[in-house]
């Protein structure tokens, strides 16, 4: 582990941050420039290889307010710029901030297939349900029957759940946080780092203004959160609640949320969390987890290290080639093959 | 050889039959053999869109025209003196193509009344329903021949016919004079490994096919065209799009950049693709991305990583990546977009040539967005100009469309090969840590480009993205003045750029009765046609534009020297109208062609003499 004792600070841009009062985003921000620190030490990581790329939309201005090489791209398309920048140089810690409409919608595309290459980029996926920065139109995780500007009588279409989505994918890494919830959030972050592959977290983020309380069943506050939500650890009891009674057990090809001691169930009965389980079974019904009938599932919901990984990938096989070939310059390669000299 | 062999000076044959019979192949191999034998050679492949379209209908035919001379030839010429057609519908979709003492070689075993109808004739005789009576038409029964010199073999009848091309091929090499050796070589090094019957049952059939036209007294024609007078040098046969991949390699040894190349599949452009993929060897990195935008995406984010980044597509796939390409305006990063250009709109005519992205190139972006445009001209230029625009590209921190052609991207030609010292070496202005805050925008005070500051080096870290920004900071700024100041200063480094390439030049006389002036891949065609002109004394000079935008010095005071001056372009005038809004008081005659075709030089000839006797 190496020292660099960098501190929050050393990741603050000198950016006034511009985004409303109570908005989420802020919370994320504040995890985000807590995490760095731990990440450099924990991946030897010095302040100058971390890069921060974004899309559009206001959790992509996000890039502005760290102090680190910073790429806000275009609508949709961060994944894809943020692939080049990691198999250009693999030595770099690649973030990317996007948001609900960001990454599914307009950048679906890049995004499925940036977890399917499993590019060794982190996603910090800001989930607020809506967009925002356009003022309040219904985003693909809105719920259905939602009223938005967009859909005056409600959204007549399914909303995407992105762990269900993700995890469909065969995404090696996925967690889920609530803005509230900063040290989970940093510890998440450090975690999706530390993950070779794609790292997705998303963050359950308010949007005062054009959603405000979307999130607020089961997060509205620490007791309510207590109550509604369960945070995954792995090799740990899928275990919630504020005396923690209750938990998950498998009924058939169900979950089922029990209460120790009734109905005949003991703490033996409830599952333990892998997350490193290969099957992504179990861990999509845990992501697909829905308030009010189940807790909404935090944590590392799955963590799985998988051999190919895009960027390492294509590097190796370069230098596989490389050492092997015969051709080491221009001069090589123009003059093989079937030439002939006119004097 | 037979006593009646002409002398020429050059020689055009066809190869044409339905897209299974290997017709790309046979002429592949000939016009290799013709190279090797010290002859210039263009080439051109004529394939329909659709991998095996129906078999012996007109639909299916491929064609593959090769012209090959003692002088230096610029195009795979008009017309042909020697057609091969493997079936009716081969016969039937290159009637136009044939010079008026063309000899046909036709595999008369198919022409049976099932080939005859599927062919759409409406008669049962092909021949004298085209008028190819008078032709010099040799009837060989390719397939019974191939079939009984493989009678030995153990391939099954279905292998064995597809050995029918070489023998085609050999046919064809007897009648030019040329001997088969390359064609064995080529054979054993492809399939020898794969199958020894194959290998062998093939240079069976070259063989068989050069005896046959070796015996038969039937072959009247042949055709003996002597070593060109090339340049002195190493020569190679290359095709456009293995050029411009070669060309970017160039460029990134020659900058010391590694080379990434991010695109989606997408014909006439895949090519590139294919043949970067292949060079691992030199470091290349290439993705094949989701889609078009994902191409240029990842192009984007390797150029921002320090890449020599390339995106190569075709028309339809330059409109999906506009957006992207602004944001590589806005963020002023290295980055090269080629476009292959089809006949258009939409899907158009992918496996065809046209011109007609010209205007997309130009200005198909929102916002003023002004980006250096620089066509290639001829399959062996690619190299060139590929390398031109990645040089510009990183020394002026900018992204760069190179625009090619199917036709040149598909053509072959004899190239002499560079020598790698001989190419300058690119400097592109890499930020250094300095004292206080780096300053993304500053810029050199000459090219007007900004620093490439590096992911990775302590000090340089900074924001940059798609909104406007602060002149010098890189900082999110809606200041209207700096607006303005940010649009001016772009275009003023993409017009910079002029300070950086070659005047134009003329070919021919630079006062005259008639300029002609083309760009990009018409550049074979237009020189032949002025040079046969000149030849007769005419007075027409030709110029060629390679630089777009900005335009060379010199073309201003070159137009105004002539009293006539056409555009010629395979579209419907999108360069005359680009130069009529830069010279607004030079007139301008236009000749455009919209037939999926190269212009062909009788064409031209008959356009520029038209103008002259006005």
């Amino acid at each position: 582990m190496a020292e660099y004792k960098y501190t929050p600070a050393d990741f603050k841009s000198d950016q006034q941050v511009k985004w409303c009062a109570g908005c989420g985003d802020h919370a994320v921000l504040n995890a985000v420039q807590r995490a760095m620190p731990e990440v450099a030490d924990a991946l030897d990581i010095p302040h100058e290889r971390f890069v921060f790329v974004s899309g559009i939309g206001c959790s992509s201005r996000f890039i502005y307010y760290m102090r680190t090489f910073g790429f806000h791209t275009i609508h949709g398309r961060a994944a894809a710029i943020a692939t080049g920048i990691k198999v250009a140089n693999p030595e770099l810690s690649v973030w990317v901030c996007t948001g609900d409409g960001d990454s599914l919608a307009i950048g679906g595309n890049h995004f499925i297939h940036a977890v399917r290459r499993n590019v060794d980029l982190n996603i910090i996926l800001f989930n607020n349900e809506i967009y925002g920065l356009t003022k309040g139109q219904y985003s693909p995780t809105t719920k259905l029957g939602t009223v938005t500007k967009t859909s005056p009588y409600g959204t007549v279409e399914h909303p995407f759940n992105p762990g269900e989505l993700a995890i469909g994918a065969k995404a090696t890494f996925f967690a889920r946080t609530v803005d509230a919830e900063v040290g989970l959030t940093k510890d998440l972050l450090v975690e999706a780092a530390k993950h070779r592959g794609t790292s997705i977290v998303e963050a359950l983020v308010n949007c005062m203004i054009f959603n405000n309380k979307t999130h607020a069943g089961f997060a509205a506050d620490k007791a309510t959160r207590a109550e509604h939500t369960i945070t995954l650890r792995h090799g740990e009891k899928m275990l919630f609640g504020a005396d923690r009674k209750r938990g998950l057990v498998l009924e058939g090809l169900q979950l089922k949320v029990v209460t120790v001691g009734e109905d005949g169930y003991t703490e033996d009965d409830i599952l333990t969390h892998d997350a490193h389980c290969e099957d992504t079974t179990l861990h999509g019904m845990l992501a697909a987890m829905k308030y009010p009938d189940f807790p909404v599932a935090l944590g590392v919901i799955r963590n799985v290290q998988e051999p190919c990984i895009y960027d390492r990938a294509v590097e190796e096989q370069v230098e596989q080639v490389r050492a092997k070939s015969r051709i080491k310059t221009m001069d090589d390669l123009l003059s093989s093959g079937e030439t002939w000299s006119i004097e | 050889m037979e006593q009646n062999t002409q002398l020429l000076q050059d020689v055009v044959i066809r190869f044409s039959g339905d897209s299974g019979d290997g017709m790309q192949l046979t002429g592949t191999l000939f016009s290799e053999t013709s190279a090797l034998g010290g002859n210039a050679i263009s080439t051109f492949p004529d394939y329909p869109a659709e991998i095996r379209a129906p078999q012996g209908t007109v639909a299916g035919v491929s064609g593959f025209q090769v012209h090959f001379g003692s002088h230096d030839v610029h195009n795979p010429g008009d017309k042909c003196d020697v057609l091969v057609a493997m079936n009716p519908a081969a016969l039937k979709a290159n009637r136009a193509f044939l010079k008026p003492n063309a000899t046909i070689i036709v595999d008369s075993d198919t022409l049976t009344a099932d080939n005859i109808a599927k062919a759409g004739f409406t008669t049962d005789n092909p021949i004298d329903e085209l008028g190819l009576q008078d032709y010099n038409i040799i009837h060989a029964r390719i397939t019974t021949m191939t079939r009984e010199v493989l009678s030995d073999s153990e391939l099954d009848n279905k292998a064995r016919l597809k050995c029918k091309n070489m023998f085609a091929l050999g046919i064809t090499l007897y009648i030019t004079g040329k001997s088969t050796s390359h064609a064995h070589e080529y054979i054993d090094s492809k399939f020898e490994r794969k199958s020894h019957e194959v290998a062998h049952a093939n240079k069976q059939a070259v063989e068989a096919g050069y005896n046959y036209a070796a015996n038969n007294h039937l072959i009247h024609a042949a055709y003996a065209v002597e070593p060109s007078g090339l340049e002195r040098g190493t020569y190679r046969t290359i095709n456009g799009n293995v050029a411009t991949a070669w060309g970017f390699m160039a460029a990134a040894e020659r900058s010391g950049r590694p080379l990434f190349c991010g695109s989606y599949p997408i014909t006439p452009a895949t090519v590139i693709l294919e043949e970067l993929a292949k060079h691992k060897e030199l470091g290349v990195k290439t993705v094949q991305a989701e889609d078009e935008i994902a191409g240029i995406c990842t192009a984007i984010g390797a150029a921002y990583a320090g890449s020599l980044a390339v995106t190569t597509t075709s028309g339809p796939g330059l409109s999906l990546k506009s957006e992207a390409l602004g944001l590589a305006v806005m963020a002023e990063l290295p980055l090269v977009v080629v476009d292959v250009q089809r006949g258009g709109p939409s899907t158009g005519l992918p496996t065809k040539t046209e011109q007609s992205d010209l205007m997309q190139a130009l200005y198909g972006r929102n916002g003023e967005c002004p980006v250096p445009v620089i066509a290639a001209s001829s399959p062996g230029d690619c190299f060139h100009y590929a390398f031109e625009a990645a040089r510009i590209a990183m020394e002026h921190m900018t992204p760069v469309i190179l625009l090619t052609d199917g036709f040149i991207a598909n053509s072959s030609e004899a190239w002499r090969i560079p020598k790698m010292e001989s190419l300058p070496t690119i400097c592109p202005p890499l930020a250094e840590r300095g004292e206080g805050d780096f300053m993304p925008y500053e810029r050199d005070p000459q090219t007007l480009a900004r620093k490439w500051a590096l992911p990775g080096k302590a000090g340089l870290e900074h924001r940059i993205g798609g909104l406007e920004k602060n002149h010098l900071t890189g900082n999110i700024s809606y200041e209207p003045a700096n607006h303005e100041e940010m649009v001016h200063v772009r275009a003023a480094k993409v017009a910079a750029v002029r300070e950086d390439i070659p005047t134009l030049s003329v070919a021919g006389d630079s006062t005259g009765e008639l300029l002609v002036v083309g760009w990009g891949g018409t550049h074979g065609h237009l020189c032949s046609a002025v040079e046969q002109l000149r030849n007769e004394g005419k007075s027409v000079s030709h110029c060629h534009l390679n630089y777009l935008n900005p335009l060379p010095k010199g073309t201003e005071e070159i137009f105004g020297k002539f009293r006539h001056i056409v555009v010629c372009e395979l579209n419907e005038g999108q360069a005359a109208a680009y130069l009529r809004g830069i010279f607004p008081h030079t007139e301008f005659l236009q000749y455009n062609k919209c037939q999926g075709q190269p212009f062909s030089i009788e064409e031209l000839k008959s356009v520029f003499n038209e103008i002259l006797s006005k």
